[in-house]
């Protein structure tokens, strides 16, 4: 099918714009030819995964999207780069290479980005709303945008990111178009107790088991409590993205697009042959999805494959922050170690804005008093950070309990928050286990 | 190779160019984020069958890439390199490896084909022979 381009996103092709929209334009057709669109999509906002320096061709990309003029055409925040622009010593990286990331970042700043070098936007203010089309980086992102927002992105990456933010349009095809939000499987987790569906610690291991059971599909997830928060949603995801290829999921009576898993599944659609043939009171023509029942043994696995360290008694650090800490998230921390002090590295990645939010009311202070190095820009897992190149990492975070052992050469723990605080203060390890017995 | 018949088989520009070279066939799909080195061109993922072999200059043959959106930039940084693959076959379509192709052309450096042939055709091309890729989507064995 022919690619349909309006007035508009021609004029800005033909590059009476500027070179670098015209360059921006050029491979947003490109990508939206490879994948089938036959039309583009205005979009409201952009996440650009894009600063994090893996070679200087990411570098040179920017710059030169810089040199031809290019400016966000959409408000546009920042994922996180490979430095901590607060507190440059914390990365121990060549020079090369800290000039090149430092450049990489600004670049993206000078066409206009916010420089929030956050994985978790959402936090600092940026939040589309239901129904709204974005173009959005970054794995976790991607999840909590579509799936806690209700927004519209389909799974951005480098470069079409950035072009996405530089024109304001994206191919129409995937995630954009409702008829492929539709839920294909119903995860049923009425019997998991709701002891443990009320912690924390449980949606890192469900979003692990989901990633690995699903792979790309779109779940409505029924049993968990209305009151299930925002950051275990965002841990949810951010695992489902790690361990799978999640970019959507539904919670039903908590996400905006499932009031009820029907609604999730998608019936009462215009385009739905079941919404037509409901005014005769017969029997949906819609396929049956599957549904998985979530029991105890899918959840004790879940739980063991986030630890490669499973029989270790002592740990050499702590990480937390991935997705990026939230405020909420540091006024729990600082609750839990009333004021004692670690015994052990203990990192926490955050924006820079969500610092500044704590640091206003005196958390970041008292934090850094007992020993916490509070990480901003970027992350432990992204950049070279930890204080060796090997050694036994505990975690709270799904996500980093995945990437921790490639990226970083540590085997990890897995543990509540709880845990990972009071095994750092004495570098021995403490896990409760009984919430995960039923 | 004694079999004078030259194979061809015929597959869907996805960057239409021109390329040859050995034939690596990879038998199991790649993160080129994590999976390859762009300095070395080599296969640095322990657990993919393939490992430690190089790919630069190769008409690489690929089941399906799989993993991170960065492989964009990985791709881009094999053409800055010119460690890149004479030319890629994909059994499946990928945007991820193709957009950094796309921009790799933007910015200047000579691009690679690459081109998707199902997986049947792939199969036809024989083993330890050296193969071209032409413009139109034809691939032959030389």
């Amino acid at each position: 099918m022919p690619l349909h381009l309006s007035e508009p996103e021609r004029h800005l092709l033909s590059g009476a714009s500027g070179e670098a929209a015209a360059m921006a334009m050029r491979v947003v057709t490109s990508a939206a030819e490879l994948l089938g669109a036959s039309s583009l999509v205005e979009i409201s906002s952009a996440h650009i995964d894009g600063c994090l320096h893996h070679g200087d061709g990411g570098v040179e990309f920017a710059e030169t999207l810089v040199k031809g003029g290019g400016e966000v055409a959409v408000p546009t925040t920042l994922n996180v780069g490979a430095l901590d622009l607060l507190h440059p010593d914390v990365v121990q990286a060549d020079a090369h290479k800290t000039d090149m990331a430092r450049r990489q970042m600004e670049a993206y700043v000078a066409m206009g980005a916010q420089p929030t070098f956050t994985c978790a936007p959402y936090q600092v203010g940026h939040e589309p709303g239901v129904g709204e089309q974005v173009a959005w980086g970054e794995s976790n992102a991607i999840a909590f945008v579509n799936s806690v927002l209700g927004a519209r992105t389909e799974r951005y990456g480098d470069f079409l990111d950035a072009c996405c933010a530089l024109t304001g349009r994206a191919p129409l095809y995937g995630l954009h178009l409702a008829e492929n939000r539709r839920a294909t499987v119903v995860v049923d987790a009425t019997d998991v107790p709701s002891e443990l569906k009320g912690r924390d610690v449980f949606f890192p291991v469900l979003g692990t088991w989901l990633g690995l059971e699903i792979g790309q599909e779109i779940s409505v997830i029924k049993g968990l409590p209305e009151s299930t928060t925002r950051d275990q949603l965002k841990a949810l995801g951010a695992a489902a993205a790690s361990s799978g290829a999640v970019a959507l999921f539904h919670v039903a009576g908590v996400t905006p697009e499932a009031p009820t898993v029907p609604a999730a599944l998608g019936l009462g659609l215009p385009s739905d042959p079941a919404a037509s043939n409901q005014s005769w009171g017969r029997q949906p023509m819609w396929p049956t999805p599957r549904t998985i029942e979530l029991d105890s043994g899918s959840v004790r696995a879940a739980l063991q494959r986030l630890s490669t360290a499973a029989g270790t008694d002592r740990i050499d650090a702590v990480a937390l922050g991935s997705p990026h800490f939230s405020a909420d998230e540091f006024r729990a921390l600082h609750h839990c170690l009333r004021g004692r002090q670690m015994g052990t590295p203990f990192y926490v990645c955050t924006a820079r804005d969500t610092l500044a939010e704590i640091d206003a009311i005196g958390i970041a202070d008292e934090l850094r008093a007992s020993g916490v190095e509070i990480v901003a820009d970027t992350c432990v897992v992204v950049t070279p950070i930890l204080p060796a190149k090997n050694g036994v990492l505990m975690t709270n975070s799904g996500k980093f309990a995945h990437y921790g052992p490639s990226n970083t050469g540590y085997d990890v723990l897995y543990g509540s928050l709880e845990d990972c605080v009071e095994s750092a203060i004495t570098g021995e390890v403490v896990r409760s286990s009984e919430v995960w017995v039923w | 190779m004694s079999d004078s018949a030259a194979i061809q088989v015929r597959g869907r520009p996805l960057i239409p160019g021109e390329g040859s070279g050995p034939l690596l066939r990879l038998t199991h799909p790649i993160s080129f984020w994590g999976g390859v080195d762009p300095t070395s061109g080599q296969i640095v993922d322990p657990r993919h069958p393939e490992f430690s072999s190089s790919i630069t200059g190769t008409v690489l043959a690929i089941p399906a890439a799989v993993g991170s959106s960065s492989s964009s930039a990985i791709m881009l940084e094999l053409l800055r390199e010119g460690t890149a693959p004479a030319a890629i076959l994909m059994g499946k379509a990928d945007a991820i490896l193709a957009l950094g192709g796309v921009v790799g052309g933007e910015l200047g450096y000579a691009p690679i084909p690459i081109i998707e042939v199902s997986a049947a055709e792939l199969e036809r091309l024989p083993d330890g022979t050296r193969v071209a890729v032409h413009a139109d989507g034809t691939v032959t064995s030389e």
